[in-house]
């Protein structure tokens, strides 16, 4: 029987992560994935950073797939079909190499960094489906089963990384089973339009992109975010809100995604686009507050499976590739001192976890979800307000500006009242400090 | 400060969205199934049917749900938004499924 010294389930940013770095320290690794190749079962907006892959691979890149480097950036405030209250930053110092992030295309970007998982020396097996952990009589994890025949392997150690369901750690009774009030569902489209296109209508040159990230409204008063990215020859448009909203409400995922696309800040920017694909994903936003048990005897969780995510910067592929990277390095130190992969050991892993920026973001915003969901008026009251308040200024009718201060003075006390809007301000402050 | 304004929902045909995107299907084989369906009879706000996003749950004039699974993108939504954890969720045979070109 062929026992790998780690097993790695699934080949997203994370488990490719994993097993890149434990390959290339030369230990044996098996990597499982259900898709037919690498990438087809992923989805992300996508956003990659350049720093959590360049510690993994630093010359990525020559030859990762990469669609254009972010050289802006705007935040849109959106009501739900009319207005739209933005900033922009664009700065000249983010079209300077070496580039901070990219917009990328999952599919094409994990098929590269699979090829390079394998270039390492790891064994990588596609359209196979991993359904349960086994266990020795102690709990130790020992390996998967997969449903092929004779489809139980072995390993020192699992590496979980099969995405937000989670459902190899919560069947195995490893981490609590996923509430909807910490996961949200996003849904997606790649709309193609030709390069100079994109580049005239987003004031692009070469290989420059923009980010787009939208709040308000237009989540129809979900707590959730919408966003639009440029691709080489395609944009991707998305939004998502929590499960715990949506199961509350009416508006399907597609109709919230339809709203974004028809809002008349963005269809312009989309007309005569071609769209060729719509797809959807689950994104687990509860924090920190939501992460689980992250390892045991014979296993360690890492990325989404784990529920690495930093929902107010829109970071998550980056703590999946950081967390894949830093399972990787405990397990290689732990072979190198002779150790066994055993809770106890294996207790590295959380502590170079609680050593590095994953850790500190994830507690610094501990309290946002909460925040969130108890104050969604965050994400509907001020955003309709600062609409409202921009149109009444920059409409010149005859009124005085005094009169209109007024009457947008009167406009705001009438949804919150002053003890609310200090309220408001000291909890804002208290969750994002 | 504005007119009353109402926002109408749009009507979106997810079907022709589903229509550019790749599958291999498991013919026969459906990776989701409903453990009891009488429970949906029981069930008045029927999450599935709104929040996935494929629209693959509907509901049927009797009171119970039309689940089929062709068009599912394997998001994992429909089991988690079921209060009655009436969703046996899997994920379909190595290499069926969905096949994200782009994702």
């Amino acid at each position: 029987m062929e026992k790998f010294d780690v097993i790695v389930v699934g080949a997203g940013a994370a488990g490719n992560a994993a097993s890149y770095t434990l390959a290339k320290a030369g230990l044996s690794v098996l990597q499982i994935e259900r898709g037919e190749s690498p990438g087809t079962k992923n989805v992300q907006g996508a956003i990659l950073y350049a720093d959590a892959l360049e510690k993994i691979i630093p010359d990525f890149r020559a030859s990762a797939p990469l669609e254009r480097h972010v050289a802006e950036q705007r935040m849109w405030l959106m009501d739900e079909d009319q207005a739209c209250t933005g900033m922009t930053y664009r700065d000249a110092r983010f079209s300077q190499e070496p580039y901070n992030r990219y917009t990328i295309i999952r599919a094409r970007f994990d098929r590269w960094f699979s090829d390079q998982v394998r270039a390492a020396g790891a064994l990588v097996v596609c359209e196979t489906t991993v359904t349960e952990l086994l266990r020795d009589a102690t709990g130790k994890v020992t390996g998967v089963r997969t449903e092929r025949e004779h489809g139980d392997i072995y390993a020192d150690c699992v590496v979980l990384a099969d995405g937000a369901n989670a459902l190899l750690g919560s069947r195995a009774g490893l981490r609590p089973e996923i509430k909807t009030a910490d996961m949200a569902l996003a849904v997606k489209e790649v709309l193609f339009l030709p390069k100079e296109t994109i580049d005239a209508r987003f004031n692009l040159n070469g290989n420059q992109g923009v980010v787009i990230e939208i709040a308000g409204n237009i989540t129809h008063g979900m707590v959730g975010t919408g966003f639009l990215y440029t691709n080489k020859d395609s944009i991707s448009v998305g939004i998502g809100c929590m499960l715990s909203d949506m199961k509350r409400q009416t508006l399907t995922p597609y109709q919230l995604l339809e709203g974004l696309k028809r809002h008349p800040t963005v269809r312009p920017l989309l007309d005569g686009a071609e769209m060729k694909e719509y797809s959807a994903h689950l994104i687990p936003e509860g924090g920190y507050k939501t992460l689980p048990k992250l390892y045991g005897d014979g296993w360690l969780i890492v990325g989404d499976s784990a529920g690495f995510v930093n929902a107010v910067h829109r970071e998550g592929s980056n703590l999946a590739m950081t967390t894949g990277r830093m399972a990787a390095e405990s397990l290689i130190a732990l072979r190198a001192a002779g150790k066994p992969f055993v809770a106890a050991q294996l207790a590295d892993y959380k502590r170079r976890l609680d050593d590095s920026f994953v850790m500190e973001d994830l507690k610094k915003y501990e309290d946002v979800p909460d925040f969130l969901s108890a104050q969604s008026h965050f994400l509907n009251v001020y955003p309709r307000f600062l609409g409202n308040a921009a149109k009444e200024f920059l409409t010149v009718d005859g009124v005085s500006k005094r009169a209109k201060q007024q009457k947008i003075m009167a406009e705001l006390r009438s949804k919150r009242s002053l003890l609310g809007l200090l309220g408001d301000a000291y909890r804002f402050w208290r969750a994002f400090r | 400060m504005n007119a009353v304004h109402e926002f109408v929902p749009p009507a979106v045909n997810v079907e022709e969205k589903l229509f550019q995107n790749r599958y291999r299907v498991d013919a026969g084989r459906p990776h989701i199934k409903v453990n009891n369906p009488a429970l949906c009879l029981t069930c008045a706000l029927k999450p599935c049917t709104v929040c996935c996003p494929a629209g693959c749950w509907r509901a049927e004039e009797g009171g119970g749900i039309d689940l089929v699974v062709d068009g599912c993108l394997e998001c994992g939504t429909c089991r988690l938004v079921c209060d009655a954890g009436n969703v046996d969720w899997n994920y379909p045979r190595g290499g069926f499924g969905v096949l994200f070109k782009f994702g």
